[in-house]
């Protein structure tokens, strides 16, 4: 077996046991970026030193194994674009929170990965630098915006990787990539050092093979922050502690499988079914319905979610945007692309004046509506799941000029990620006709990545989905 | 129903200080009044007595001491290491008075 194929938790073991050396790790990591970058567009920017620095982090946490970071992260020594034209050929003078703590525990950033320009999208479409395709079937999308690392980790280009979310873009293209992708709750990882999009929503995370490697990473990057005031400095648990101990007695409630978009597909027959292999593992599972209004008990629709996600993301994009001068570093604001003008040019209209109350303040009102059916949803249930996407990954050029195309893919996580919480996409379904899978997305309330993880890696160990899983228990 | 005219996303360019062409106004036009239909459906919920929700987590008055920190300061030299436009140490910006 290729060594790039490794798990994160497997390839620590083995390193410990010695049974590997890193050296072969690299090598078999660097043949697959040889082979496949160029073909799928994964990796902007490679850090030839990679190997170098490696052999030097042997005996910390992360054992100098190579991490691939979505370009959206300042990283000292290495380019930062956002895959926007406008960064092209920038050089961070410092480094982000989240790249700082994994070199400090020992990870090396091998490379920065595409994503959709200024994470703005779902289908790594936007990017100024092309898409990326997806390696499981390359005539279809990765999802995005994190695109580039969830493919990194579907072509075993890296051994783990690092994306962010503000809306599905962790999770969205962990599902249609068939990896695991984890969106903790706002505030639970810092933003420092991230190029922003929407403030009040970004949450950076892990993307990797297993329940068990997210975890893992988690480990490092989550907690407090100075550098980010809105971080909270709740203790940080270990996240790999609990990880085995189940979901008996847990309540799950099933979320948004009655949404016309999903009702009698397959992404709702697989969210279904996963409530089956919940219950019979001893959960107890209901059926939620879904309302337009406030109701107890019941999902509030993603409807309005849709509405009021735009208008706080594109108010909030039009905000972070306004730093990019052209003077201090970077290109001047005609580099701009057709969709980041688009977001940011409406996000100056809904923030101007006369329509600041009519549009900003009334979608941060709704908002408190959401954030106060979660809070009653998560009084009643341990964990909700649902589907992070409405379907399958879609074709190379599904994006066309739908202004709206990132909002609507997303509809199903807007909610959650209007209220904050945290959640994890699984993979829960394989084609294997398109060889292309479908995710789990399970949400918890703030703060409770331990159950989440926990439920995850349950339906992980106990069913037949995941990739890479059966490796954890072949002997080298 | 068309709310944004072409004269409107002028004005959003000069805010925004965005350069856009005649062709990409029409164009911008017609995306602002279709996300716009999607956002009207919220002027049909009812948030009557409803606070606005800016910080999900419920943090408030984050302060830090108010200190130098000189480890994050940067030295002139990576500062303007970035810029393509600097002179005798400085960066170079566009004019912006009229020359009379």
């Amino acid at each position: 077996m290729k060594l790039n194929k490794l798990t994160l938790k497997n390839a620590i073991d083995l390193i410990d046991r010695k049974e590997i050396s890193l050296k072969d790790i690299y090598k078999d990591v660097n043949e697959a970026i040889e082979k496949n970058n160029k073909k799928f567009n994964i990796y902007l920017s490679l850090d030839k030193k990679a190997e170098e620095t490696a052999e030097k982090e042997k005996n910390k946490p992360l054992k100098g194994l190579p991490i691939a970071v979505k370009d959206n992260f300042l990283t000292v020594g290495l380019p930062t674009t956002a895959s926007a034209k406008v960064l092209d050929g920038f050089m961070p003078p410092y480094e982000s929170t989240v790249t700082k703590r994994l070199k400090e525990a020992g990870g090396v950033i091998i490379g920065k990965t595409n994503m959709d320009a200024w994470a703005h999208g779902s289908s790594t479409e936007t990017s100024d630098f092309g898409p990326t395709l997806n390696p499981r079937n390359p005539k279809y999308l990765p999802g995005g915006s994190s695109g580039g690392s969830a493919a990194a980790i579907a072509a075993d280009m890296a051994i783990t990787s690092i994306g962010s979310e503000t809306a599905g873009s962790i999770r969205q293209p962990a599902a249609w990539c068939g990896v695991v992708g984890l969106k903790p709750t706002y505030g639970r990882v810092s933003r420092y050092g991230v190029v922003a999009m929407g403030s009040s929503l970004d949450s950076p995370g892990p993307i990797g093979k297993t329940v068990e490697d997210c975890a893992l990473i988690l480990n490092q990057i989550a907690g407090k922050d100075d550098n980010d005031g809105t971080t909270s400095s709740l203790p940080v648990a270990d996240y790999t502690k609990n990880l085995k101990k189940g979901v008996k007695g847990m309540k799950i409630g099933i979320c948004y499988i009655d949404n016309p978009k999903i009702k009698g597909t397959p992404v709702a027959e697989a969210v279904v079914e996963a409530g089956k292999f919940f219950e019979n593992q001893g959960a107890k599972v209901d059926l939620l319905k879904t309302t337009l209004n406030l109701e107890k008990g019941k999902v509030l629709s993603h409807e309005h979610a849709i509405g009021v996600y735009t208008v706080v993301q594109r108010s909030e994009v039009s905000s972070n945007l306004s730093r990019y001068d052209g003077i201090r570093y970077g290109k001047n604001r005609s580099n701009f692309g057709h969709d980041a003008k688009n977001r940011l040019m409406l996000g100056t209209f809904t923030l101007s004046k006369g329509y600041a109350d009519k549009y900003y303040v009334l979608a941060q009102k709704i908002r408190s509506l959401y954030l106060k059916n979660f809070q009653d949803l998560f009084s009643r249930y341990d964990l909700l799941i649902s589907s992070p996407s409405p379907s399958f990954a879609l074709p190379i050029g599904s994006l066309g000029d739908d202004p709206m195309f990132g909002e609507l893919q997303d509809m199903l996580v807007e909610p959650s990620s209007l209220a904050g919480n945290c959640g994890i996409s699984v993979p829960c379904f394989h084609d294997e006709k398109t060889n292309l899978f479908l995710g789990l997305n399970i949400m918890g309330n703030y703060f409770q990545e331990e159950k989440v993880l926990q439920a995850a890696y349950a339906f992980e160990q106990g069913t037949k989905w995941n990739s890479w899983i059966k490796m954890l228990k072949i002997k080298y | 129903m068309a709310k944004i005219s072409k004269d409107t996303v002028d004005h959003i360019a000069r805010l925004a200080k965005i350069p856009v062409s005649e062709k990409e106004k029409t164009d911008l036009a017609e995306g602002f009044n279709k996300t716009l239909t999607v956002v009207d459906e919220l002027f049909k919920v009812d948030i009557t007595g409803v606070e606005p929700t800016h910080q999900v987590t419920g943090l408030e008055n984050v302060f830090r001491e108010d200190k130098v920190d000189v480890k994050k300061m940067f030295s002139q030299e990576e500062t303007l290491s970035n810029t393509k436009n600097k002179h005798n140490g400085y960066f170079m910006v566009d004019q912006i008075l009229p020359v009379d």
